[in-house]
């Protein structure tokens, strides 16, 4: 859409693009503005929860609409994390990011959600200063200036955020990312339960090289020295920090909303065609038929 | 008609991705995509590979429910999807895309029974239901007696399969037969060459005993098994196994312990109406032989035609229809996909 800039020049394209990610425990719903040359946070809802991706995503995009007073049909364009992560909660994500999409005629584009968690961006738990910048009380609270934070309910007895690797990555200021980081090469890892993990490689410039992929934390671990990474960021290197051996980024841990719709801005900004949303599953179905289909109906 | 207020309806409880759309007691749409192919290898529906099919069916699936019906989302009054019970990978893609559907479209959403669906959707074909009515929900993972007195405000469960449900058995006795899955519709077909009379199969929880505990319920493990045994004993000794007659006399036995029991319960009950849903419904020994008795106590039997009988999203739109119409209020953005909520939850 077309709209009248802060300064009132006409002509710069300003998209309300809506954000979902599920494919970890943090349930993610934003809205951010994508311009021509800038990309900023307009609401945002995060709840840790790894059970209740369905019943908590749909009420967190309803609350980011009303945080800005926009409707639905204010949205240019969606923004989906295609995972890797756990089906079941990740295909919330993106079933409702592909059917609001097509009841809305715009575009869907699907982000490797890992790569949201790599990108070099100022986490979006630390942009307090956008406008319309919410965090629901459930909300992973985090933010680099404010102490360690601590994660939402479900998550009880994980290490708090930021907690205990301040100063390995920089963690001290609102410009922690990347820039500094240099030709550092970087593991990020998010939890695939039964003992591995989804991972991917990435180089000093958020590219990534390797992956997804799951496997055992000790695998990861083995093919990121061999790649000579030297840092690892999410909440799966988090878990498994003992097995990686790496030193940790503090943020973002899961999936970032502004780092997501960055990696789609180039596509958003050109109105490219939508895609339509596939997950990345990674592993092949359990093919196991339901030993009792009682639970199944008539 | 056209003021009666226009539902839509998503059904993902198992593995049909059904979305139907009607006005009042009319069917406007029926759109259906079905994963069966991919389990029958298994033998059985798997949930993960359901679920997955689920999300890919969805949205193209609703194209063509909209098409058909010559309608828009935008027209939609009210959306109506299963709640449960059901798998639950399978149910939450099918609520996630009904929140998606009534968030960007800004209409109301009803998380509803699966099993209330089954017996709403008869309505599409014969009109209102009389109450009360007792209703035999009888699929592959179901077999239930209710008691339907207003499906807008619960059903009471009169009895259910205490171990396999009755299509389940079909699909194990159709596999000891050498034929494909699902079973019903191959036994069904080999059963119409073979003498229904040819092999005594137990009706289970039949006897004197067990009805006092078990006036209504089902049972057919014990069927199951004694199939196996009768077809293993003819393989070792080195005899054909006359599949048309086994498959006619299991049939017989089924039908006979499902309609004797859905009957009875009509009887005791004072009602006059049997709806039969599910995809056992399709089962023609089973039509006809509850026709055949019901006329001799004067109840008339109710069956949507076969393709109402399997899960679909018209018996979804049908209920919401009748929620709608009942003044009932919408479930809140946050329902949850309960793959075992109760018969007496009708709506979340
Ligand atoms: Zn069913």
């Amino acid at each position: 859409m077309w709209a009248d800039g802060a300064g009132g020049r006409l002509g710069w394209l300003t998209v309300l693009v809506l954000v979902v990610d599920s494919s970890t425990p943090a349930v993610t719903a934003a809205l951010v503005e994508v311009t021509a040359d800038g990309v900023a946070l307009r609401a945002y809802r995060c709840t840790i929860d790894a059970r209740a991706h369905g019943e908590l995503l749909a009420p967190q995009i309803e609350a980011v609409l009303t945080d800005v007073d926009a409707r639905p049909g204010d949205l240019g364009a969606i923004v989906a994390g295609l995972g890797p992560g756990p089906f079941t909660g990740l295909r919330v994500g993106l079933v409702t990011a592909a059917t609001m999409g097509q009841v809305l005629g715009i575009p869907t584009y699907g982000v490797c959600s890992l790569d949201g968690i790599a990108h070099p961006t100022t986490p979006t738990t630390t942009a307090d200063a956008s406008p319309g910048h919410a965090v629901s009380g459930k909300a992973e609270a985090s933010s680099a200036t404010a102490g360690p934070a601590t994660a939402g309910d479900g998550t009880a007895g994980q290490a708090t955020a930021g907690d205990g690797t301040a100063g390995q990555v920089g963690a001290g200021g609102a410009t922690v990312g990347w820039s500094t980081a240099g030709e550092r090469r970087v593991l990020v890892a998010a939890d695939a339960r039964r003992k591995e993990v989804y991972w991917a490689v990435y180089d000093g410039d958020g590219q990534r090289i390797v992956g997804p992929e799951v496997d055992a934390p000790a695998v990861a671990a083995a093919r990121a020295r061999e790649l000579a990474v030297t840092v690892a960021a999410g909440d799966g290197a988090h878990r498994y920090a003992d097995v990686l051996g790496l030193p940790l980024r503090a943020e973002p841990r899961y999936p970032d909303a502004v780092a997501l719709v960055t990696l789609a801005a180039a596509r958003i900004r050109a109105g490219a065609p939508g895609e339509t949303l596939t997950p990345l599953y990674l592993r092949r179905p359990d093919a196991v038929a339901a030993t009792s289909r009682k639970s199944v109906l008539p | 008609m056209a003021d009666e207020p226009l539902i839509l309806g998503i059904e993902t409880s198992c593995d049909e991705t059904g979305v139907g759309i009607v006005r009042g007691h009319t069917l406007l749409a029926d759109a259906l995509a079905s994963s069966v192919d991919e389990h029958a290898r298994f033998g059985g529906v798997v949930p993960e590979v359901a679920s997955r099919a689920h999300l890919e069916a969805i949205v193209p699936t609703m194209d063509r429910a909209l098409r058909e019906a010559g309608v828009t989302i935008a027209d939609i009054d009210a959306i109506a999807v299963t709640s449960g019970p059901g798998l639950a990978g399978a149910l939450l893609v099918g609520v996630a895309a009904a929140k998606g559907y009534a968030l960007a479209a800004e209409k109301p959403v009803y998380g509803v029974n699966h099993l209330a669906a089954h017996v709403a959707v008869d309505t599409l074909e014969h009109g209102p239901l009389p109450a009360p009515a007792i209703a035999m929900l009888v699929s592959g993972g179901h077999s239930s007696l209710l008691l339907v007195d207003d499906l807008a405000r619960g059903v009471t469960p009169l009895g259910a399969t205490i171990d396999d449900a009755a299509g389940e058995a079909f699909d194990k006795v159709a596999r000891l037969l050498g034929l494909p899955f699902p079973g019903g519709p191959y036994i069904d077909r080999e059963a119409r060459s073979g003498d229904p009379a040819s092999i005594a199969f137990p009706r289970g929880l039949t006897a004197a005993k067990d009805l006092a505990a078990h006036r209504y319920d089902f049972s057919f493990s014990g069927l199951k098994t004694a199939v196996a045994r009768w077809v293993e004993g003819r393989r070792r000794s080195g005899e054909p196994v006359p599949v048309a007659d086994v498959a006619a006399s299991f049939q017989e036995a089924v039908c006979d312990v499902l309609t004797g029991k859905a009957l009875a319960a009509c009887r005791a009950h004072g009602v006059d109406t049997l709806v039969i849903g599910g995809g056992v419904a399709a089962n023609s020994r089973l039509r006809s032989m509850a026709e055949q008795r019901a006329q001799r106590y004067g109840i008339r039997v109710r069956v949507p035609r076969p393709g109402l009988c399997t899960d679909n999203g018209a018996m979804v739109a049908a209920l919401g229809s009748h929620l709608v119409a009942a003044g009932v209020r919408p479930s809140r953005l946050d329902l949850p996909a309960d793959s075992a909520l109760p018969l007496t939850t009708v709506s979340v």
